[in-house]
């Protein structure tokens, strides 16, 4: 048995590498730091070690060469999931070059409300260290923070120490819309989040009086959505007061018709305030199961995010129109791979077109697919890069066992080799 | 295998030779002697009346790293404009502004540059720096690690520690982001911007550190030398793009005091305030400093007209400019308690009289400073230009007529504003391999790249003499990186992984154990993480790290 310090999560997607985890033999026990989050995903056990064909064991080689043939003979295929590390998301992106597939991160439909806003105007952001050590007012938008990540108030805003705060107590929280499901945001000495209930299909008009007070518009309404203008009108002062605010968001949760426009305003409202002499800071919620890693590695290497089509021999992106999902339903596509190395319960969508799994072992299906190639999980079975949320730290995803459990890179490199 | 390139017209400045016929021989990627008459020769070229150079270095370029990432992703609209084709040897990708990783690497081969070094590593996204230059094929890739807003710096500067433990913070912060060099940006201005300051002069005091800029150059151009790395410290200034900021220039080069220095995209840091529309030429002010202070080294920073994205580590300035964003999207970025970034699109414009006179401020600085070792041609890319203009600079360089022609077309107020077409200077071949080549590796400090000579490693561009220098540079004949021919006529044949160049410069490990406490206290990840390990360069079979030499430590 042997127990390692300092591991990171690729899980949480807020780069938790606190971690202290046994292990004895390919059992894993997380003993210090876990969460609701890291902990199962740690903890599960490898129930698949062998590739198959048509629900058949096969070696590897023979999972491989089917996959081959299946994308050999497809017109156009989608890698969906993708849902890996780096080195496995350029496996993605080499394979997708090779066969002219669509690349699509199963989170980019949630994503795309971001892109879009950042693609029109841009936004002005900051990271976990600013606002665990500036930020003086946190404002919640449209997420239950401590349902998306367990230790996030834990770990970035109620921090015993911090450089530039006397005391972190002291930092002001603010919901807007969804409630706080536990007490995770209440700070250590018992001062609740002050919370301005909404339904999400209401965010947008409640965020554009919002900005409308920030920049000193009049507001005739006393009620909007059920808030009180009054108590907007305190979040905007004091939005405009704090010395370091930040507002947080999870494109992920804003689940109503163009979101984009929300995620936007919120934006826009942020860069207001930065000419107001005073300073504050965007800070988008997501880097689950990979998805900043997927944008990241295909926008290095295609210079877009990742939904992006290879089919006619270069990158061409449209959020919209190489939407996988769209694609397989429309009988756009006709073959799918699908990624997913962190998550064996996202499985595939149910297609009728020939389908190759490289997912986490363990991963159930109600139908089997043609080719299922179990692979080991970054930060866990083999080392890696993951990224978190806010973009710019790559984690050092260390190996923690000797699974022999091949990685992404390695099977998506080997089916590139073989096509 | 052994080579043989036949009788060249050889421009090596690193060895003095300056355009002599010559026979170069290479064997295991290196050159060697002249073998011995009976040795077999595996493959010859024949070079005849060609112009043989060692391979191009932009010593300052963005093509790593967090920043540049954005830019990719916030102009989608510039990539579709310049789409690049997959072939059986090369990956797919976008050109144009800010190009995807595989694409700058073929398109710096084709251009006959064969190492690029990314100016801006924040030590926390220095993974993500090396992951994407890991992607760029042909090229050998470094970069210089960017301090001087961190807390830590600022703290240690409060707190009055004294340089011996700078020198170890330095040292190890270069050995943790794998880096070759030092760069400070805008110095303590990206961590004043966190606190709402929107500017800060040479001898401001950040509010909340009360240390100055200066104070900051100061001791890390200092630790710099100290610690034995050869390339200075690399100086992003103060006030970027401020008309008047040419007093601010000079100011720092001469209060450095005598210390190794660099001057980035020094053309940023060049302008007066005087004229019609408070905008001059600082040019001939700079040029006559940097031929006076023998310390001192620059690239310019070239601007070229069209569309283009700045990306800077420089939040302040940045973020003071986004009103010149264009087309009207930007970001801007505090960073980890480490540095910040902000990205704007810019699109420079001939019959605009700031930028007609950033233009011409650019050529002034390239023909007035006497030195070709101590001025280097970068476009600081894409901030000024994209890289592939290259060529078209080198001909403004070369070819006063076609400078001439091109000056009469700008904005008239501007051509009142610069000396320009008084120049007469056309700069030489040898002259150019001095700046792309030659000159580039001794700044950096590779010890055995940008040279022709025996135990040098063969990087060698073969370019066919034209009096149209642009058609000349923008084409190679031959382009070979490690012995191995890469490209013929202007196109990648085939494609290899360059090294990492980095120094391995001492310290003293108890500078850990604060680290260790600081990162515990306020970072959010463990200092044993954050340290990038060789393996993470090179356990993908294709990364390989070079470590060059230091120079003596006291």
């Amino acid at each position: 048995m042997t127990e390692i310090t300092e591991v990171p999560s690729p899980f949480c997607g807020i780069g938790a590498d606190d971690l202290t985890i046994q292990v004895n033999d390919l059992a894993v026990k997380v003993i210090e730091n876990g969460c609701a989050v890291n902990t199962p995903a740690f903890e599960q056990a490898i129930t698949d070690t062998s590739a198959r064909v048509d629900g058949k064991e096969v070696s590897l080689d023979v999972a491989v060469a089917k996959a081959a043939e299946l994308l050999g003979a497809s017109n156009q295929p989608v890698i969906g999931g993708c849902a890996t590390d780096v080195n496995g998301m350029r496996g993605v992106m080499a394979l997708a070059d090779r066969s002219g597939a669509v690349v699509d991160n199963m989170n980019f439909t949630a994503a795309r409300r971001n892109f879009l806003a950042l693609q029109d105007t841009g936004w002005m952001t900051t990271t976990l260290a600013e606002i665990k050590n500036r930020c003086d007012y946190f404002l919640v938008v449209g997420v239950d923070l401590e349902g998306f990540s367990p230790r996030f108030f834990e770990r970035y805003l109620w921090n015993k120490e911090s450089m530039f705060l006397t005391d972190t107590s002291q930092r002001e929280v603010v919901y807007i819309g969804k409630a706080p499901s536990g007490d995770a945001s209440t700070s250590p000495t018992g001062c609740k989040a002050k919370v301005l209930p909404c339904a999400d299909e209401d965010l947008p008009e409640v965020m554009a009086v919002l900005r409308a007070l920030v920049k000193g518009k009049k507001i005739v309404a006393d009620n909007i959505c059920g808030i009180a203008v009054s108590d907007l009108q305190v979040v905007a002062d004091q939005l405009k007061a704090a010395k370091y605010g930040v507002v947080t968001w999870a494109a992920g949760a804003l689940g109503f018709e163009q979101a984009e426009l929300t995620v936007q305003m919120l934006t826009e409202m942020v860069k207001d305030i930065n000419t107001m002499d005073t300073r504050c800071s965007g800070f988008p919620l997501g880097g689950k199961e990979g998805d900043q890693t997927a944008n990241q590695v295909c926008g290095w290497t295609s210079a877009y995010p990742a939904r992006t089509r290879f089919s006619s021999g270069f990158p061409e992106y449209d959020p919209f129109l190489y939407d996988s999902n769209v694609m397989l339903a429309n009988g756009e596509a006709d073959a799918l791979v699908w990624v997913q190395a962190f998550n064996s319960a996202s499985v595939p969508p149910k297609v009728a077109v020939p389908t190759i799994v490289v997912a986490r072992s363990g991963m159930v299906f109600d139908t089997e697919p043609d080719v299922f190639i179990p692979v080991g999980t970054p930060g866990i079975d083999h080392a890696g890069h993951a990224y978190r949320l806010d973009n710019v730290v790559a984690i050092r995803l260390k190996k923690c066992r000797d699974s022999g459990l091949p990685s992404t890179a390695d099977v998506l490199h080997a089916i590139e080799q073989a096509l | 295998m052994l080579m043989k390139l036949t009788a060249g017209t050889v421009y090596d400045p690193a060895s003095g030779i300056d355009g002599q016929v010559k026979t170069l021989y290479v064997q295991d990627g290196k050159f060697v002697k002249q073998p011995a008459s009976d040795v077999k020769i595996d493959k010859e070229y024949d070079l005849k009346g060609k112009v043989v150079m060692a391979g191009a270095i932009d010593m300052h370029t963005h093509i790593g790293g967090g920043k540049g990432n954005i830019a990719r992703m916030l102009i989608p609209e510039d990539h579709r404009k310049d789409p690049v084709h997959r072939s059986d040897i090369t990956r797919s990708g976008c050109g144009h502004a800010m190009p995807s990783t595989f694409t700058t690497g073929y398109r710096y081969a084709e251009m006959g540059y064969t190492a690029g070094f990314e100016p801006a590593i924040l030590p926390v996204n220095a993974r993500q720096a090396h992951m994407e230059m890991a992607d760029i094929p042909i090229l050998d890739k470094g970069g210089y690690v960017m301090l001087g807003s961190d807390d830590y710096l600022l703290r240690m500067l409060t707190a009055k520690k004294d340089q011996k433990a700078i020198n170890d913070y330095v040292a190890w912060t270069m050995n943790a982001a794998k880096a070759i060099g030092v760069k400070v940006v805008n110095p303590g201005g990206i961590n004043a911007f966190k606190f709402n300051q929107r500017k800060l002069d040479l001898d401001e005091q950040n509010s909340h550190y009360q240390v100055t800029p200066r104070e900051i150059l100061q001791v890390l151009a200092t630790a710099v030398k100290e610690i034995g790395v050869k390339h200075p410290l690399h100086v992003h200034g103060c006030n970027l793009g401020v008309p008047g900021n040419v007093e601010t220039t000079l100011d720092t080069m001469q209060g450095i005091g005598g210390l190794p220095m660099h001057l980035t995209h020094i053309q940023f840091h060049s302008y007066g305030s005087e004229g019609d529309f408070k905008f001059s030429s600082g040019g001939a002010a700079i040029a006559e400093a940097i031929n006076k202070h023998k310390n001192i080294t620059a690239d310019v920073g070239q601007i070229l007209f069209g569309q283009t994205i700045t990306a800077s580590g420089d939040n302040m300035r940045q973020h003071a400019n986004h009103g010149f964003a264009s087309p009207n999207k930007w970001v801007c970025m505090d960073i980890e308690c480490d540095a910040g970034c902000g990205v704007v699109p810019f699109k420079y414009r001939d019959q605009n009289f700031v930028n007609a006179l950033q233009w011409a401020i650019g050529l002034e600085i390239f023909l007035l400073v006497d030195d070709p070792w101590r001025i280097f041609l970068t476009t600081d890319h894409p901030n000024g230009a994209p890289f592939t203009t290259y060529p078209h600079l080198i001909r403004l360089l070369m070819d006063k007529s076609f400078r001439n022609d091109m000056l009469a077309t700008i904005h008239p107020e501007a051509q009142k504003m610069t000396t320009l077409a008084s120049i007469d200077r056309e700069y030489s071949l040898q002259e150019i391999a001095i700046l792309t080549r030659a000159g580039a590796a001794r700044l950096v400090g590779l010890d055995d790249r940008g040279s022709l000579t025996e135990g040098a490693w063969a990087d060698i561009t073969v370019y066919t003499e034209n009096a149209d220098r642009e058609k000349m540079f923008e084409k190679p004949d031959y382009v070979f990186k490690d012995g191995e021919l890469v490209v013929v006529d202007g196109k990648v044949v085939h494609t290899k992984w360059g090294t990492t160049h980095i120094v391995r410069p001492d310290w003293d490990n108890s500078v850990e154990k604060d680290l260790q406490k600081y990162f515990d206290r306020f970072m959010t990840m463990k200092v044993g993480n954050f340290k990038i390990s060789d393996d993470e360069i090179t356990e993908d079979g294709r990364g390989s790290l070079t470590t060059h030499s230091l120079n003596g430590v006291t």
